[in-house]
């Protein structure tokens, strides 16, 4: 798509200063196949969020410590200390992910930040035209992700109310096609766990499907452990990693 | 439990015997430990056969001495390479778990670069007591590298000569270790029962160590580190062909999850249309003749096991039944069976079938099992077993080792983080698998019987790791 822009860029570089700084640069890129050398120790990352749900429009202090990292960035923030603290104010369920790159090799931490949409956007979603909430923000305010048990892919009981609102939500907004991603907890392994999270993914379209939704606006994609929303060993953080997510298709 | 199901259970007798019996004699020495599992009820010939034809771990190992290489040349940088060599060497004999290795400080402090030079009684004596002498001579001139290696009987000083090689290659530090595994890849298969060394196989693993998942590879001893794919979103499962020529993986991109084929000779991805259309696909597996290849695909609604030919034809599907099937294995000796997790019961278990889906059998009684990798000689099923899995329950997740036949098993991991991914190495002596410790995964390897676990990776997260078959 811009490799024109690319090529072009480095045609210019090169007349200009007859460097071959540009295209060297991705040149060594593309061929150099041996492993960084690693010297010294791997760098580690910590990263929380408090609180971790919050109403639209509150605050959400962001806390992280690095070692032995020398390149720390937090995705959507930028660089950043090896160590600090920072108030964020997202305006939808955000997860934050940092990034420690260090001489050792890199260690990454994600915090996960849900927000709950302000009580009367929500009470109005057929009415789109008097709300000043954007197709993105009414489609997640209706459309929120869905939990499940350990090693379970059937949808939960406690979770059918949050799928016939998604439903109703996609049946009024018929031009709306949508992306279920499956995810689940760090326990087992990678490969069972793609599959666990096909089947949450799988499962949550069908109940869809019963509620009347055409089964050919529903695309399904399982991350299974491999992008948890955070990395705590803990029953609160595995459950949050349980999920079936959504997010328009385009 | 549907009694109408094709699945196999252990009678509750049997399987207390096997605890029982691996209780009892975990005070025992550790080889022992494995014959008397296996061989319990048959007596010592019969164990004896167990330990030789199973692990190809022997009970009687050679007392063997690796003397120092002979330095010869003008080359500035020989130390160096004698250095590479002389422990590379080394730790491959040690590694190669067949030998007793004379330690360097009980050796005799010559180097003998030739067979006039070598004082064999000097090497039979105390305190080195050896077998067996690897010995020779390291040149380095002219930008060539030249190894002449010989290995004496200590104890036949009349006829003493076992094998003699010469190598000779461009000079470099790469080339120095090159050899060394050339020459005890040679010892081995002289000295190992005819069983060809894994000096010069290689582990394919996935690390995210760029900051996106992609498949790498190193030398079997951890040296040598290689990116191989460079997709930038996550590839995991990297499964090498038998003859090293193309390496299997699943990646996720604009269609989901495919099966992707990565040609190691033109060290490019190349079409592997089979391995696309629709749904979720995962976890390659390639027979042992390398014409055929298992993975698992959701194509057809629930997530099944299917079969193609190499080159993507002939696809069809093996399993049918609801619930999560993946990580299929060959029979690498038969071609004709498979080993593969299914969910179809609740928690994953191990299951096996012929290789047209007829047959099925459970191997695993409870737990959570999953991975499974079919050892060379087609005895064995190497896998990972959290026996205790569940909320609150305090079971770790190990690696197991179970005898096809009998269904008896032996664990081999104990009470260190939580390990997953075993894969044989050829030779049917050693395992790569995969061990987390607070979340950080690293590669490591150990002998069949569990001992000499050593950890190959140090940085970033190493995970998935798949032995070369040669």
């Amino acid at each position: 798509m811009n490799s024109k822009y690319r090529v072009l860029a480095c045609v210019v570089a090169l007349a200009a200063v007859a460097g071959l700084a540009g295209c060297g640069k991705k040149k060594t890129h593309d061929t150099g196949n041996t492993a960084p050398a690693l010297t010294g120790p791997a760098p580690t990352a910590q990263l929380s969020a408090t609180p971790t749900t919050i109403t639209a429009g509150d605050q959400v202090v962001l806390t992280w410590r690095t070692t032995d990292a020398t390149n720390i960035s937090i995705e959507g923030i930028g660089d950043v200390p090896s160590s600090g603290v920072k108030t964020v104010t997202p305006s939808t369920s955000t997860s934050y992910h940092l990034v420690a790159r260090g001489d050792g090799g890199s260690a990454d931490a994600t915090a996960r930040v849900t927000v709950n949409p302000v009580q009367m956007a929500v009470a109005v979603p057929q009415d789109s035209s008097a709300s000043n909430m954007t197709a993105d923000e009414q489609f997640r305010a209706n459309v929120q992700d869905i939990f499940f048990d350990y090693d379970a892919y059937e949808v939960r009981a406690d979770q059918a109310g949050q799928l016939s609102k998604a439903a109703a939500y996609l049946a009024q907004n018929p031009t709306i096609k949508v992306l279920i991603g499956g995810y689940c907890d760090e326990r087992g392994s990678n490969e069972y766990n793609l599959n666990l999270g096909q089947s949450r993914a799988n499962s949550t379209k069908q109940a869809l499907v019963q509620a009347g939704i055409a089964a050919d606006r529903l695309r399904i994609v399982s991350y299974g452990k491999e992008k948890p929303f955070c990395t705590e060993s803990t029953e609160e953080c595995w459950q949050q990693n349980r999920r079936a997510g959504f997010t328009i298709d385009r | 439990m549907n009694p109408d199901s094709p699945i196999e259970t252990w009678s509750e007798p049997r399987r207390k015997t096997a605890q029982r019996m691996t209780a009892s004699h975990l005070r025992l020495p550790r080889l022992l430990a494995g014959i008397v599992l296996f061989g319990f009820s048959f007596g010592s010939l019969h164990a004896q056969d167990w330990v030789r034809t199973g692990s190809n771990l022997t009970e009687q190992r050679i007392r063997l001495a690796a003397a120092d290489f002979k330095p010869l040349g003008g080359d500035p940088q020989t130390p160096s390479y004698k250095a590479s060599f002389d422990s590379t060497l080394y730790n491959d004999l040690a590694n190669a778990g067949i030998f007793e290795m004379v330690s360097k400080s009980m050796a005799p402090q010559a180097t003998p670069g030739t067979p006039q030079e070598i004082n064999l009684g000097q090497w039979a004596a105390d305190p080195a007591n050896a077998s067996m002498v690897a010995f020779g001579s390291l040149s380095a001139a002219s930008g060539r590298l030249s190894v002449s290696g010989w290995v004496f009987d200590a104890k036949n000083p009349g006829s003493p000569q076992v094998l003699g090689k010469q190598y000779n290659e461009s000079a470099s530090t790469d080339n120095a270790r090159l050899i060394a595994h050339k020459f005890a890849d040679e010892i081995i298969a002289r000295l190992g029962g005819g069983i060809n060394g894994i000096a010069e196989t290689k582990l394919y693993f996935v690390s995210s160590r760029t900051g996106s998942k992609e498949i790498w590879v190193m030398d079997y001893d951890g040296q040598n580190q290689h990116i191989v794919t460079k997709l930038g979103s996550i590839s995991l499962s990297p499964r090498i062909a038998p003859d090293n020529s193309r390496l299997a993986f699943s990646s996720i991109g604009k269609e989901g999850w495919s099966i992707r084929m990565f040609s190691l000779e033109l060290g490019r991805p190349v079409a592997f249309p089979a391995g696309t259309p629709g749904g979720s696909n995962f976890s390659p597996a390639w027979s042992g003749d390398g014409t055929k290849l298992a993975f698992s695909s959701s194509r057809s609604g629930d997530p099944e096991i299917w079969v193609c030919d190499a080159n993507g034809g002939n696809l069809r599907k093996l399993t049918a039944f609801h619930g999560p099937d993946v990580s299929p294995t060959w029979n690498p000796r038969t071609n004709s069976q498979l080993a593969w997790v299914s969910g179809r019961t609740g928690l994953p278990q191990i299951y096996t079938m012929d290789a047209d889906g007829a047959n099925i059998q459970r191997m695993t009684d409870g737990g959570y099992a999953i991975s499974p990798s079919w050892s060379p000689n087609g005895q064995f099923l190497a896998f990972s077993w959290n026996r205790k899995y569940g909320p609150g329950a305090p079971g770790g997740q190990d690696i197991y080792v179970m005898d096809i036949a009998s269904k008896r098993w032996i664990q081999l991991t104990h009470d260190a983080g939580s390990n997953d991914f075993p894969s044989w190495s050829p030779d049917g002596r050693h395992l790569v698998f995969e061990r987390a410790i607070g979340g950080h995964a690293e590669i490591w390897t150990m002998l069949a019987d569990g001992t000499e676990q050593h950890e190959l990776t140090h940085s970033g997260k190493n995970f998935m790791p798949n032995w070369s078959w040669k």
